[in-house]
């Protein structure tokens, strides 16, 4: 209240303005007992130390685009607390630093992938994808015996000691196999070479360096390449392989030495020979903008993406719209002082909205079956006739449309009753003493009145309804079938779901950037339409 | 118990040295010496640490692997991740090549087509020990001439036969109907159709009894990527499924889902169905006595249904390759841990010497001997391509919504153009 004067003062001029103290930042000032700055300074302590974890983790991991991220992080967040100005900042960093990690990473992070060939077969960075194309050429000689091995050291070089024929040999990488007459025998395990120190399996199995030298380690039969090397995988089992690839690194070139065929490394992320024949493992590589050109122009996807846009939008306004109005019959109905019993009916409806929904459109498959002995919707309500809800196009949408509207009208039930009550009572009632009737009332006044406090939650819902990814998944799966393509998609299919078909995580073979050029088509269509919907509301407040 | 006792008396040792140093304060500990691991009382092992993905189900049989493990390598910290099975795939391709993935995985054997183009397995030397597994179990993790995946269990549908209403299983199709049909029961047969969406692999014993097999076969049983489905066996065999569908004999139905048709046959309300050792519980539970035997033949030819194989697959990204190929070669890969796991989940071991001890069950014997009967299920990665078509083409026949000549047809052309 004295403020309330103080400041009406001010502003009317009739006593001069307080004199104002030299203004410190509350990060420094230290007034009276310092709780406040202290209780800062501890909490800033905690996010420091949490975010040099971090860094030193990122650093240990090799994450530099996290680290780098991290860093900038921690001081501005340093820089925004410690210092006098940025007073807003204080309040909204926290929120933009989650906003940036949790929404703006994912949106680029998609946005990079959508750019890509990430997926099936370019699943990796070239540098991964030519050790998994060595180790898998590195092949076993036919007819190679296993030996068993014992791993041995001599000044810090480490050496395979196998027993072959009854007899010891020794060798280290650059030292072919050789006999050890004096190596000591037993039990066919080579158990000390003079000369030599024996590592035992155990030393070598726990010491990561160790065991990483030993994988790598080769130790050729012979001075002839040709023979093959030694090796082993599990430090106590030899055999001998052959290096069927050679990787030349400055020239990007794979070499098959039993065939002589040459495979260049292509900017479509593959090694191919000049024949046109390939090595299995790819790696990920920019292609620009391939992947949105392909959702629209590749005849499989181009022909069902039209029908499954259209179906999106029908699904989810058609879901918002017919269980919003159906939610608000039965508030209103239920908001009625004459019905009795309103709190026991009102739970009962919420019971639908407690259920997890995946669960429900579960058990709503089973009793939607089209056979009267298993689907107890057709053996209750259709005499049992068969009726195949599923299994036809037109049904099995007109299913999902309802089966959504008894999952989601307990909530705008429970929502319409809250605004219901909150509608002032004046105002319908002049519009009662002007005579309105009660249809008059309800379109002029309530419906209006309502819809400002609802308008936001339906285009939220009816977001949501646009990704409805579960309901699909779990009811039809996207069937019944297209029958004119040769896609695998179906007449129930949405856009998320369609998503979700042609990113393949469910089969093994996956186009993770042509499924994330979709997810961003699908996320800019819904920031549009969110967009131009929220700004009709704004028009609708003005009836306030 | 082992593992506790040695954890206890490392912790008891550690005190001790503790108060060795703090109570000794003019006779230092010498820091050059460290206690040598040889020296020490405890079994010595590796140490490190282990990650494992396993599915709920196999949880304790790799439990059970890992116990064995731990008594001779108590210092290897091994981390059992349980994940659903169906997302296990698509994670471990998606994980391993950022280093995120686990070092050793459970999986099936037809992953292993993706996981070679995307190169994230690395192969497994087994040695000597490859001999001791039904060589089905080998070839099936084999791609190229390497082994990718120790494999420890196999996995096979058969006929399942209600004994109280029929006393054998004919070896033809015809026959076992005929007599189904003597049993007066509501259906002579059901089989798990998946509803709608269509279960080939239930399905494909009665297939390769008309000489269809989804990829021509190599001499040595290996799978070319090359379509075996087409021509006149392939058309016999669809236009046996629209014969029996549901414009037809109603042998087969769409309505029929895993749970419909193990429901029914669970009831008494069918002599015969064709169903996998995971389907015996329900079964038993019901309180039906059931017999094991090979699928008829409809086509005149043997009818061979898939044998899937599970295994183990080695991370191409592990750090700790050496721990992960020790735990697998050495501990896994031996009589009495795919015992252990046979014990924990049972499955049909893929240890020679494992099966021969459990085919005393009549029930496994019976699984067994469907499963030598049996084609390995094609791991090439085009498999992966092939499933969404062929379920939907043999749904939509089954159903009668489709001629089952153009359905057919239509499946093979859309396949030749996405396998090019």
């Amino acid at each position: 209240m004295s403020t309330q004067q103080s400041f009406n003062a001010v502003v009317a001029g009739d006593s001069p303005p307080p004199p104002r103290r030299a203004r410190e930042s509350h990060a420094r000032s230290w007034d009276g007992l310092g709780v406040g700055f202290l209780a800062k300074l501890g909490l800033m302590a905690v996010i420091n130390a949490l975010g040099l974890a971090a860094i030193w983790s990122a650093f240990v991991g090799g994450a530099w685009v996290l680290l780098g991220a991290m860093v900038v992080l921690l001081v501005v967040a340093d820089w925004i607390y410690f210092t006098k100005r940025q007073v807003p900042l204080k309040y909204l960093f926290p929120g933009l630093a989650f906003l940036a990690v949790f929404q703006l990473f994912t949106i680029g992070y998609t946005g990079y992938v959508a750019l890509t060939n990430y997926g099936t077969g370019h699943n990796v960075s070239q540098e991964q994808a030519v050790d998994a194309l060595l180790s898998q050429n590195e092949k076993k000689v036919p007819d190679s015996p296993s030996f068993p091995l014992t791993i041995v050291r001599q000044d810090g070089e480490l050496g395979f000691a196998i027993v072959q024929g009854g007899a010891a040999k020794v060798g280290t990488a650059d030292q072919p196999l050789e006999l050890a007459p004096d190596a000591t025998i037993s039990d066919t395990v080579v158990t000390a070479v003079p000369g030599w120190e024996v590592v035992p399996k155990n030393q070598v199995l726990s010491d990561a360096a160790l065991a990483d030298e030993v994988l790598a380690l080769r130790v050729p039969l012979s001075d002839d390449a040709a023979d093959g090397s030694l090796r082993t995988g599990d430090a106590t089992i030899g055999a001998v392989y052959r290096s069927v690839l050679t990787y030349d690194a400055a020239a990007q070139t794979m070499t098959n030495t039993e065939t002589g065929v040459v495979y260049h490394a292509t900017d479509q992320g593959q090694f191919v020979a000049d024949d046109g024949s390939a090595l299995p493992v790819g790696w990920k590589v920019f292609v620009g903008l391939e992947n949105f050109g392909k959702a629209f122009t590749d005849d499989t996807y181009a022909g069902p993406l039209v029908k499954i846009i259209a179906w999106t939008f029908v699904f989810a306004i058609a879901s918002v719209v017919v269980s919003f109005f159906f939610g608000l019959v039965l508030a209103l109905i239920y908001n009625d002082p004459r019905v009795r019993g309103r709190a026991v009916l009102r739970t009962l409806f919420i019971l639908p909205y407690a259920f997890p929904a995946f669960l429900s459109a579960l058990l709503w498959r089973g009793m939607l079956n089209a056979n009267p002995d298993y689907g107890i919707i057709n053996q209750l309500f259709f005499f049992g006739a068969r009726v195949e809800w599923l299994d036809d196009p037109t049904l099995a949408k007109v299913s999902l449309v309802l089966v959504n509207l008894w999952l989601s009208y307990p909530y705008w039930f429970l929502v319409c009753t809250g605004a219901l009550q909150s509608l002032p009572d004046d105002v319908q009632e002049a519009a009662r003493i002007d005579g309105a009737g009660r249809w008059r009332t309800f379109r002029s006044i309530t419906l209006p009145l309502l819809l400002v406090s609802t308008a936001p939650l339906l285009i939220a819902s009816f977001a949501f309804n646009f990704n409805n990814f579960t309901l699909i998944y779990m009811l039809t799966g996207g069937g019944p079938r297209f029958t004119d393509t040769s896609a695998t998609l179906g007449h129930t299919d949405i856009l998320i779901s369609m998503v979700y078909q042609i990113s393949g995580v469910s089969g093994g073979r996956a186009d993770y950037g042509l499924a994330s050029a979709l997810s961003l088509i699908i996320f800019v269509v819904i920031g549009v339409i969110s967009t131009l919907m929220f700004r009709r509301t704004r028009q609708l407040e003005e009836v306030n | 118990m082992r593992k506790t006792l040695f954890r206890t008396a490392a912790a008891l040792a550690a005190v001790t040295m503790l108060a060795a140093c703090s109570g000794g304060g003019d006779t230092p500990a010498d820091p050059t010496t460290p206690a040598a691991p040889e020296t020490s009382a405890a079994p010595a092992g590796a140490s490190g640490a282990l990650t494992i993905w396993v599915d709920e189900n196999r949880k304790p049989a790799v439990q059970a692997a890992v116990d064995i493990y731990n008594e001779t390598n108590p210092d290897v910290d091994v981390e059992l991740v349980v994940k659903n099975f169906e997302d296990i795939r698509a994670d471990f391709l998606a994980q391993v090549p950022t280093g995120e993935g686990p070092d050793i995985t459970i999986g099936a054997h037809d992953w292993l087509g993706s996981f070679i183009v995307n190169g994230v397995a690395e192969p497994i030397d087994m040695g000597a020990k490859a001999a001791e597994f039904e060589t089905v179990a080998t070839q099936a993790f084999t791609y190229d001439g390497q082994m990718y995946g120790l494999p420890y269990a196999l996995e096979s549908i058969a006929v399942v036969r209600n004994t109280a209403l029929v006393d054998s299983t004919p070896a033809t199709w015809d026959e076992m109907i005929a007599k189904g049909k003597e049993a007066k029961t509501k259906y002579p047969f059901v089989i798990n159709t998946n509803g709608t969406t269509g279960d080939a692999y239930t399905y494909y014993g009665l297939q390769t009894s008309f000489g269809a097999p989804v990829f021509k076969q190599n001499a040595d049983g290996s799978y070319t990527s090359e379509i075996g489905m087409g021509g006149d066996a392939g058309l016999a065999y669809a236009k046996f499924l629209g014969e029996n569908g549901m414009k037809g004999a109603g042998n087969f139905s769409t309505d029929w889902t895993y749970d419909v048709a193990n429901q029914e046959f669970a009831d008494g309300n069918a002599p015969y169905t064709i169903a996998g050792p995971w389907a015996i519980a329900t079964f038993t539970g019901a309180g039906i006595d059931v017999a094991v035997d090979p699928i008829p033949s409809a086509g005149g030819q043997p009818a061979a249904p898939f044998v899937g194989v599970q295994g183990f697959y080695l991370s191409s990204q592990s750090d700790s390759k050496l721990i992960a190929n020790d735990f697998l070669v050495n501990y896994v890969a031996t009589a009495n841990v795919i015992k252990a796991l046979y014990d924990a989940d049972p499955r049909l071991p893929a240890m020679t010497s494992v099966a021969d001890q459990v085919a005393s069950d009549p029930i496994v014997a019976g699984f067994l001997a469907s499963a030598k009967q049996g084609a390995p299920m094609p791991s090439i990665p085009e498999m992966g391509d092939v499933w969404e078509y062929w379920n939907a083409a043999e749904s939509s026949i089954i159903s009668g919504s489709a001629e089952p000549e153009a359905a057919w047809n239509k499946m093979l052309a859309d396949l030749e153009a996405k396998l090019g």
